[in-house]
């Protein structure tokens, strides 16, 4: 028997079915916009990765030259390889220290001063990356916060300019990325502890648990989706940072903080060697793909 | 929720540490801005005699008004314009399953993970072909087509949500698609595209790359474009320096205060979508 609802659902399909091509318009804006700016100079920067080009001149095709170089520059690998450290400062640092201030935030009764502990951790997220930069330029300096800290409680002798130095540079930098993610990280696990049963928490209590069997057995299983989405982002931060390092030290001292988007900037700006920039972009694009896409698949196959 | 005494007082703690380790490079920030302009000074002191006037003369200095202006100006054009071309083509991918959706959805899909650095270098020809290079017309446009995979994606999330049920009761009303989207749909959408709209006003006032590749003259980019000419032009005295980044950080930070609740679920969700 056929419920009542049948032939009106029906005769709507039927409508849409007909109006398919009207549907399409109302993609079009989109489309156009997406093409224009996306997919369009992403072709372009495919062709030119396999071009000698210096912007203005005539230009020679070189095939794989310039991908070649990429991955045998030293220079190039190396400002990879600098990225790749700068995960460990933006993801590895913001994610836990996220998981345990959320937890540590959840414990305490909700009131004035666990939502005032929200705002101030999330106002890094807030502030453009490049004031951010300019900030820590100043805390870092010679004459700056961080060393008269340490000169404070008696260890002025490693006071030294944190980002002019071969050694500091990199970390300092990557300390900043930490600075902004902890208060995304951290928020986003408040929201995931929030839809954790309360009721697993009470028997774990019960069952006289400590604070670490916990957090390690529940909190943790808990949050994988959310620790997922966050490895994610902040991988991706890691690997595209072009704002903190401009704003604090350019790449510098020597080659010490360069990163693949100082990189290309440079190359493809300073240089004006068009071609190896976009070969360069390209597989900067790759790699992120290459990282965030296991994340992905694997998330998904732990949540069935 | 049960917690003992010691492990409250030390998570305490440790919150706390965090919190005033947060609060620092701002307070830094503004210690230094208050130190008299001519004078170099040392971490964290705060002086008895604050020189607020360094606010008003990095404010002079650094034509913040015409920052302000140039920054709005891109702001108008870009966000409302990807909300409108987000919020039709999400309609026509989420409720409408136009033929092809799918692949239309993998296709917007392919494109949310590109960092922006990966195309600036074509993006510089390209804009320079169309003739627009050094305009804020420059960032305007690729910043559309750039925010568009995350847009469309969003507003399909939504419109996915809502029930089939209220289109086809209107469609066998006689209501026309469009009478449909605009009476129906869009008053449903609201809560959606205002937080697509808080996110896309952020990522575009604090955009940094684009403006800084794409338009010469600092004073025609985004406030956060135009720090690096702060930079320049204050080289000689961090006290105006930090002035001059405190004056374009505030209006964020009083946008968000006001906005809290909104902003941090908006950027949750969109952590989550994106």
């Amino acid at each position: 028997m056929k419920s009542s609802i049948a032939p009106r659902r029906a005769a709507a399909i039927a409508g849409a079915r007909r109006g398919s091509l009207s549907g399409w318009m109302f993609v079009v804006p989109a489309l156009i916009a997406y093409c224009a700016f996306v997919i369009y100079p992403l072709i372009l920067g495919i062709q030119y990765s396999f071009y000698k080009w210096n912007g203005v001149g005539p230009s020679e095709f070189v095939g794989l030259k310039n991908y070649i170089r990429v991955f045998t520059d030293p220079t190039l690998l190396g400002s990879i390889g600098n990225a790749f450290v700068l995960i460990a400062f933006f993801t590895l640092i913001p994610v836990s220290a996220g998981l345990v201030l959320a937890t540590l935030i959840r414990s305490m009764r909700p009131g004035p001063f666990s939502s005032l502990s929200q705002t101030i951790l999330f106002l890094p997220q807030i502030i453009p990356l490049a004031a951010a930069g300019i900030a820590w330029s100043w805390m870092y300096a010679q004459t700056g916060a961080v060393n008269q800290a340490l000169n404070a409680i008696g260890l002025g002798n490693l006071a030294r300019p944190w980002l002019g130095d071969f050694q500091t540079a990199l970390p300092a930098v990557g300390l900043i990325g930490s600075w902004v993610l902890t208060g995304l990280c951290t928020v986003l696990f408040l929201t995931g502890i929030g839809k954790i049963d309360q009721s697993l928490y009470e028997a774990v209590r019960l069952d006289g648990a400590s604070w670490w069997r916990e957090f390690i057995t529940i909190t943790i299983p808990g949050l994988r989706q959310e620790i997922a989405v966050l490895v994610t982002i902040t991988i991706i931060a890691a690997l595209s940072s072009f704002d903190i390092i401009y704003t604090t030290t350019l790449g510098g001292p020597g080659r010490s903080t360069l990163v693949p988007g100082i990189s290309i900037y440079r190359i493809g700006f300073t240089q004006s060697n068009v071609g190896l920039a976009s070969a360069f972009g390209i597989v900067l694009m790759v790699l992120v793909l290459a990282c965030v896409l296991p994340i992905q698949r694997l998330a998904r196959a732990s949540s069935k | 929720m049960i917690v003992n005494k010691t492990e409250a007082i030390l998570g305490r703690v440790i919150l706390i540490v965090v919190l005033v380790l947060t609060v620092i490079p701002l307070v830094n920030m503004l210690s230094a801005a208050l130190q008299p302009a001519d004078t170099n000074p040392t971490g964290l002191t705060f002086t008895s005699d604050p020189q607020w006037i360094n606010f008003v003369t990095a404010f002079e200095k650094g034509n913040v008004w015409r920052l302000m202006g140039s920054s709005l100006f891109i702001v108008v054009f870009v966000v409302p314009i990807s909300l409108v071309c987000a919020t039709l083509a999400g309609y026509a991918l989420g409720n409408l399953r136009i033929a092809g959706a799918r692949f239309l959805f993998l296709f917007f899909i392919l494109g949310l993970t590109i960092p922006f650095e990966a195309l600036i270098i074509p993006l510089y020809y390209e804009v320079q072909a169309l003739g627009i290079l050094n305009t804020q017309w420059a960032v305007i446009f690729p910043l559309i087509g750039l925010y568009m995979p995350f847009s469309v994606i969003w507003m399909r999330a939504h419109f996915i949500g809502v029930p089939a049920e209220l289109s086809e009761a209107a469609r066998v009303d006689g209501a026309s698609r469009w009478q449909e989207f605009r009476s129906i749909q869009l008053p449903l959408a609201r809560p959606a595209l205002s937080a697509l709209a808080i996110l896309l006003f952020l990522w575009t006032w604090n955009q940094f790359l684009l403006p800084v590749v794409l338009i010469a003259d600092p004073l025609n980019r985004t406030v956060a474009g135009a720090l690096t000419f702060f930079q320049g032009q204050y080289s000689s005295s961090i006290p105006l320096l930090n002035a001059g980044a405190l004056i374009i950080i505030v209006p964020t930070i009083v946008v968000f205060v006001i906005f809290q609740r909104q902003f941090i679920q908006a950027l949750l969700q969109g952590a989550v979508k994106g």
